[in-house]
This record gives structure tokens, C-alpha cells and sequence, in this order.
């Protein structure tokens, strides 16, 4: 970081700077509204901190750059909207395989397909948990202010590198081009994290064994150059890397890579509370989306209604158990705002279940959702 | 050869009132191009500021059916446009002739849509395939692209203390399409109209997969004046930055030869992507640049030779 005190960022700018703090050596990307300006300051950013900025030929190049330099020791990034992230999909579910560390950052605009290029939208929040084929968990943590696409980028690394995982930064439009007055300093120096590295011997190193450092399921990773010669595949894969058609020790690889995730629920679920000890009707959101419900619920509280905020911010895994506890308060509904058809609010119904309703409250035509719409609903609930 | 009179006789494919800049080098591409088609065309568009400015709804710019899907389809699209025609007639369901062609941008092209365009010229498709070149993303903001020439300056190629733009050469993709073993590839000015117009006859003519890259000055990429949209283009091809030729069944035929070869900072220094260029100490990236223009000039021309 060069400059300290007040700024005026842009959201897209602050993923940069958290990325950089995050020790961010290497993007790979390919131009896409509204992610470009990502690319844009990443090429005159990298190359000043010893980093590299490689432009590809097109998303799926650009993924599979990521891996490579991941692989070969460098935190590594791309961004991207809609059209690319499903590009990028076969190569995210490669990362997920064979367990590369890297963060993939979707700015979300209208879909599907190439939709409206220059509007904000949620569309992708399922695309970001089941875009890739097969079993697999995957984090996926969503901003909703400038400050937050800086802290939260240098979490989606740190995530990254102590699960050996692909993490996605799930921001959208209204997030990535917002410009708010920010002090990065005044997050203070935010721990970093870096991925353990094997201390065995080099000829018993073994890139998908037992972990030898903090946790015991997530193996160390060495990187390419090193000296350690280890084999990274897309195939379902052994303790040393090679191929397998072994059910048992297929079995235990898949079983591993989504455990390791799964069995850390409570743990990365990251979430915002505003005004929830005695609420009646909780609103769920997260995103640009967040900002809206905040503004609703203050102003539903200012007319004496009893309305609590629950922004997420871990999207995936899906914070079960915080979610389960709405449960237990006699709520008269929780409220679900996405700029989609509905896609978060169905693991939400699943685990509220029949204790109260869930209303879905949905746009998906470019407009965001405006305070007045979630006030509505609230006063609709009560 | 055609005169001018005849040329604007030919109704327009690409009607007046659409939303690109003032100067754009795309729109004037496709009409030049277009007059050469003879028939009724299918055009295919890759995403792009073509594809954007012509299409905005509820409004098209095209007198012909045209199709968009995503950015790196329109090889794979147009083929298949092609493929069903061509299945329609045998199955007796289509009898006139119609044409087939595809637009797209330098990203397009010769990044993401380059696989799928392979496979085109590959199969052969009875269709031809327009890049319209003007070195860079100019829809997204002008980002570098395989067909950006050295040293230019764009957004993530930015020049500062260090960087002096782009450091790769250009993609050669009129001789990659070439490569293919295609009927017909060529290279083409809106400047030298006339050669355009010939090339573009001879490339729906060609009984298969033609490629046909075009030169487009872009204004705001390029940062020089929109009214010099052609001045730029006929710089390109006197400094042979931008040599006019084609590849008949492997055959080159260098269709212009400058009298006066000019050095190619005629064509950089009007350009403000170019400007640092000039600044003390770049000399020697302009010889590099230079003589990569000698260097690929005198191939082409040996190329030329022996193909006779």
C-alpha cells in the first residue's frame, strides 16, 4: 500500500489494493464489464510489487493461468462477470480437484448469457456453488461496501491458502462500481495467510496426503520449482497424485476435498447483524442488495416495527446453523431481497422450514431493489 | 473495377442511424465489404461495438437476418448457418443463392473467438469470415489484444515509468487463416476501396472458407481524429504496416505496392496510443518497430516471388 488516509475508491479498486495486501504476485483475466477495471489496475499495480499481469486470450486461459502460477507458488487472482465465470467453470472445478489455492472474483451483472452488460444483478449465486460439475464445496463470500471488497478479498486469499481451494469473491455490480470514501489503514494490518509448505523429506512429499502442519486434512502444498516432483491432475486421484479407478481411494479424495470445507461451516460463515434481539421480521441479504435491507430495517425501526437485518457474508457453505436459529424466535417471516428469481432463498426456506414464512422479494431486470421495496414488504409481514 | 457510381448504386446492408462513433472504421468495413456479396447475405456478428451499436433494441441497423450469440461463437454460429442452408437445399427446401458472412473484432477474432474460427476454415464452410481490426477491446474500453501492435498504448498495457506499452508483436492471423489452406484469405484498407471491393467479390466467390482482415481505425483507441479514419488506414499501407495481399489456394499477391515506402512513424505519430513513443529514449523501440515492419514487408514480398 502507497497511499494511507481517506480515499475515494471504487469497488473494484479496493479488491485490487485487499488482493495486494493479501500478497496478490499474479492476474491473469481477460476484459469483461463490470470487472475490467480489476484487470486494468492489476496491470499497473502488479508489475510494481514484483507481480505479474497476464492478459489471456480469453476466460477459460485465464483460469487456467491462475492454477499454473498458483501451482507455482504465487497468490494468484482473475475477475470476471456472468459469460466469463462460466467460462471459467471447468477450470474452477479443476482447482477444486486437485486443491490450488486461488481467488476468482465475479462481478455480477445481469443474465444470462450476455444480458445487460452495464446492470447490477445476483444472478450468479448458485452458478458460483454448483457452476462446476461433480461433488465438490466451494467458499464463496459476498461484499456490500467498498471497505468490504478490500477486507474481504484478503480473507477469500487467506481462505484459500489455508484450505488449498479455490474461494470466489462473489461482489456484484453495484458493489464493484460504487465509490465510497474509504481508509484501508483503518482496517489495521489484517492478518495474512500463507498456504503450508511440506517439511518432509522431498522424495516422501506427498501433494494430497495428510496435512503435516495447522490442519491435518488439508495436505501442504510445494510449489513448482521447488524440488518437489508431484503430479496435479484432474483425475480423481491417490495420496501421490496419480490417477485412480480404486473406488475406496477415490472415495476418500472426493470425501476429503468436500469435508474439509463442510466440516468448517461455522467457522467461515461470516455474518452482519443490525437490530435482531427482539425482531419480528428478519430480512436475509447480502451484496449491494445489504445496503438496501439496512436502510429498510432503520427506517421500519423509526416507525416502531420490530425488524432485524441478517446480511451474509459467507455465502457458501451456507450458514446453516445461524440461519436455524431464526427458528427458535416466533419471527412473523424473514424476508429474502436478491436482484434474481429467487436463488438464496431456497436453502433459506429449507432450513426455516415451517417456522415462519419466507418471502422471496426479487428483481432481476437491472434495477436494484430500493429501500421503499423491502419497507414495504417488512410492513406487508407484520 | 468498379466505379464509385456503380458502388453506390448497391443498396445498403448496413443502414444509416446506427450508434457508432463518429470515425469508426467498422461500419465502413462492413458496407464496403457487403457490396461485393452480390446475393442476399446472412450476417453473423461476434459481440463487439459492432454488435452492440447496430442492434439496439427495438431498432436494427441491418437490412439482412443476423445473428448474435456469445463473444467467442461466431465461426461456430456462422457454420452453422451455413451447414443448414446447405441442408435446406438439398433437402429442396431453398433454391436461391445466399450468401454467408461474419463480423467480428480484433478480441474476437484473434483471441476468444479464434478456436472456434479455426474449426470454420477447417471444415471449409462456404462463408467469409470479416475481421474488422481495429487493435484492441475498444467495446470494453480498450484493453490489448493479440492484434494490438507493439508498443501501443492501452489499459492493461498502460505506459508509465517502466512500460513502454505493449511489448508482443502482433498476431499474424491473415496468414494462421491462410494457413488453414483456405480458397481465399487477404488483407484490406477501406482506403484502397476499389482493391477492397475486388477482394470482398473474390472472397464470396470463392466456393468456400474465406478470411478477410480489415483494417478499422478506432478514434478513441487509437486517440487521433475521427475525421482521419481513412488518412489513418492509407498510412497503414504506405508505410506497409499494413500490407494489402491475398492467398489464393496458397498463392500470395501482394496487391499494392507503395511507390514510396514511408517510415512507419507516418502512421504512429499522428496516433496518441503512440505518443511516448516519441519521448527521449524510445528510440530504439521505434527502429525495433521499424524494422519489424521491414522484416515482415520483405517476407511478404519473398513470398510473393515464390509463389510465382
Amino acid at each position: 500500500m502507497n497511499e494511507t488516509g481517506p480515499r475515494l475508491l471504487q469497488g473494484n479498486e479496493a479488491c485490487v489494493e485487499g488482493a495486494l495486501a493479501a500478497g496478490l504476485r499474479f492476474f491473469a483475466g481477460y476484459p469483461i464489464t463490470p470487472s475490467t477495471e480489476i484487470a486494468e489496475i492489476c496491470s499497473l499495480r502488479l508489475p510494481q510489487v514484483g507481480g505479474t499481469f497476464l492478459q489471456m486470450e480469453d476466460e477459460i486461459a485465464s483460469m487456467a493461468a491462475v492454477c499454473g502460477a498458483s501451482l507455482a507458488g504465487a497468490k494468484a487472482m482473475t475477475a470476471t462477470s456472468g459469460p466469463g465465470f462460466s467460462l471459467k467453470q471447468e477450470n474452477l472445478g479443476f482447482a477444486a480437484q486437485a486443491e490450488i489455492p486461488c481467488v476468482v472474483v465475479d462481478v455480477q451483472r445481469v443474465g444470462p448469457s450476455t444480458g445487460m452488460p452495464t446492470s447490477p444483478a445476483q444472478g450468479d449465486v448458485m452458478q458460483a456453488r454448483w457452476g462446476t460439475h461433480g461433488d465438490h464445496e466451494i467458499v464463496v463470500l459476498s461484499p456490500s461496501s467498498v471497505m468490504e471488497a478490500y477486507t474481504l478479498t484478503i480473507t477469500a486469499f487467506n481462505i484459500a491458502e489455508e484450505l488449498r481451494t479455490p474461494v470466489v469473491l462473489l461482489m456484484d455490480e453495484i458493489v464493484g462500481h460504487l465509490r465510497e470514501k474509504v481508509t484501508l489503514d483503518a482496517a489495521g494490518k489484517l492478518p495474512v495467510v500463507d498456504r503450508d509448505k511440506p517439511s518432509c523429506p522431498k522424495e516422501l512429499y506427498k501433494p494430497y496426503g495428510p496435512g503435516q502442519g495447522r490442519l491435518t486434512d488439508v495436505p501442504p502444498l510445494a510449489a513448482f520449482g521447488e524440488g518437489y516432483r508431484f503430479h496435479v491432475t484432474g483425475l480423481t486421484h491417490g495420496e501421490d497424485g496419480s490417477p485412480t479407478n480404486n473406488p475406496k481411494v477415490g472415495e476418500r479424495q472426493i470425501l476429503r476435498i468436500v469435508q474439509k470445507i463442510a466440516s468448517r461451516r461455522d467457522e467461515l460463515a461470516r455474518f452482519e447483524e443490525i437490530s435482531m434481539e427482539d425482531a419480528e421480521v428478519v430480512v436475509v441479504a447480502y451484496g449491494g442488495t445489504a445496503r438496501s435491507a439496512k436502510k429498510a430495517v432503520r427506517d421500519a425501526r423509526a416507525e416502531g416495527i420490530k425488524a432485524g437485518l441478517l446480511r451474509v457474508i459467507t455465502l457458501w457453505p451456507f450458514p446453516e446453523t445461524r440461519v436455524a436459529k431464526l427458528r427458535e424466535m416466533g419471527l412473523k417471516a424473514v424476508i429474502v431481497p436478491e436482484m434474481n428469481m429467487g436463488q438464496y432463498v431456497l436453502p433459506v426456506k429449507r432450513v426455516i422450514g415451517d417456522a415462519c414464512p419466507v418471502i422471496p422479494l426479487n428483481k432481476v431486470a437491472g434495477q436494484f431493489i430500493e429501500p421503499k421495496d423491502i419497507l414495504e414488504a417488512i410492513k406487508g409481514a407484520m | 473495377m468498379a466505379s464509385l457510381k456503380e458502388l453506390s448504386a448497391v443498396p445498403e446492408v448496413l443502414a444509416s442511424g446506427h450508434r457508432l462513433c463518429a470515425g469508426c472504421g467498422a461500419p465502413i468495413v462492413v458496407r464496403q465489404i457487403l457490396r461485393g456479396a452480390k446475393a442476399p447475405v446472412v450476417v453473423t456478428n461476434a459481440t463487439g461495438c459492432l454488435e452492440v451499436s447496430t442492434s439496439v433494441y427495438p431498432y436494427s441497423s441491418w437490412n439482412s437476418p443476423w445473428v448474435h450469440t456469445a463473444f467467442e461463437c461466431a465461426g461456430a454460429t456462422a457454420s452453422g448457418v451455413e451447414a443448414a442452408y446447405r441442408s435446406l437445399k438439398k433437402q429442396g427446401k431453398v433454391d436461391k443463392e445466399i450468401k454467408f458472412v461474419a463480423f467480428g473484432g480484433d478480441g474476437g477474432t484473434y483471441d476468444i473467438g479464434f478456436q472456434a474460427l479455426s474449426g470454420a476454415m477447417e471444415r471449409n464452410h462456404n462463408l467469409v469470415y470479416v475481421c474488422y481490426d481495429n487493435g484492441a477491446y475498444m467495446n470494453t474500453g480498450i484493453q490489448r489484444s493479440s492484434a494490438t501492435p507493439k508498443g501501443a498504448d492501452t489499459t492493461t498495457s498502460p505506459v508509465g515509468k517502466v512500460s513502454t506499452g505493449k511489448r508482443e508483436n502482433r498476431k499474424d492471423l491473415t496468414k494462421i487463416m491462410a494457413a488453414h489452406g483456405i480458397p481465399y484469405a487477404a488483407q484490406v484498407s477501406p482506403a484502397h476501396w476499389n482493391d477492397l471491393y475486388q477482394k470482398a467479390e473474390k472472397a464470396f466467390s470463392a466456393g468456400g472458407a474465406a478470411f478477410i482482415n480489415a483494417i478499422a481505425p478506432c478514434p478513441r483507441g487509437w486517440r487521433c481524429d475521427s475525421k482521419d479514419t481513412i488518412e489513418m488506414c492509407r498510412l497503414a499501407v504506405d508505410t506497409c504496416f499494413w500490407p494489402l495481399y491475398e492467398i489464393v489456394e496458397g498463392k500470395v499477391r501482394v496487391t499494392y505496392k507503395p511507390r514510396v515506402k514511408r517510415p512507419v512513424v507516418d502512421f504512429l505519430k499522428p496516433q496518441g496510443r503512440f505518443r511516448h513513443l516519441f519521448q527521449p529514449g524510445n528510440e530504439g523501440l521505434l527502429e525495433e518497430i521499424q524494422k519489424d515492419v521491414d522484416r515482415n514487408w520483405e517476407r511478404l514480398l519473398a513470398e510473393e516471388a515464390l509463389s510465382n
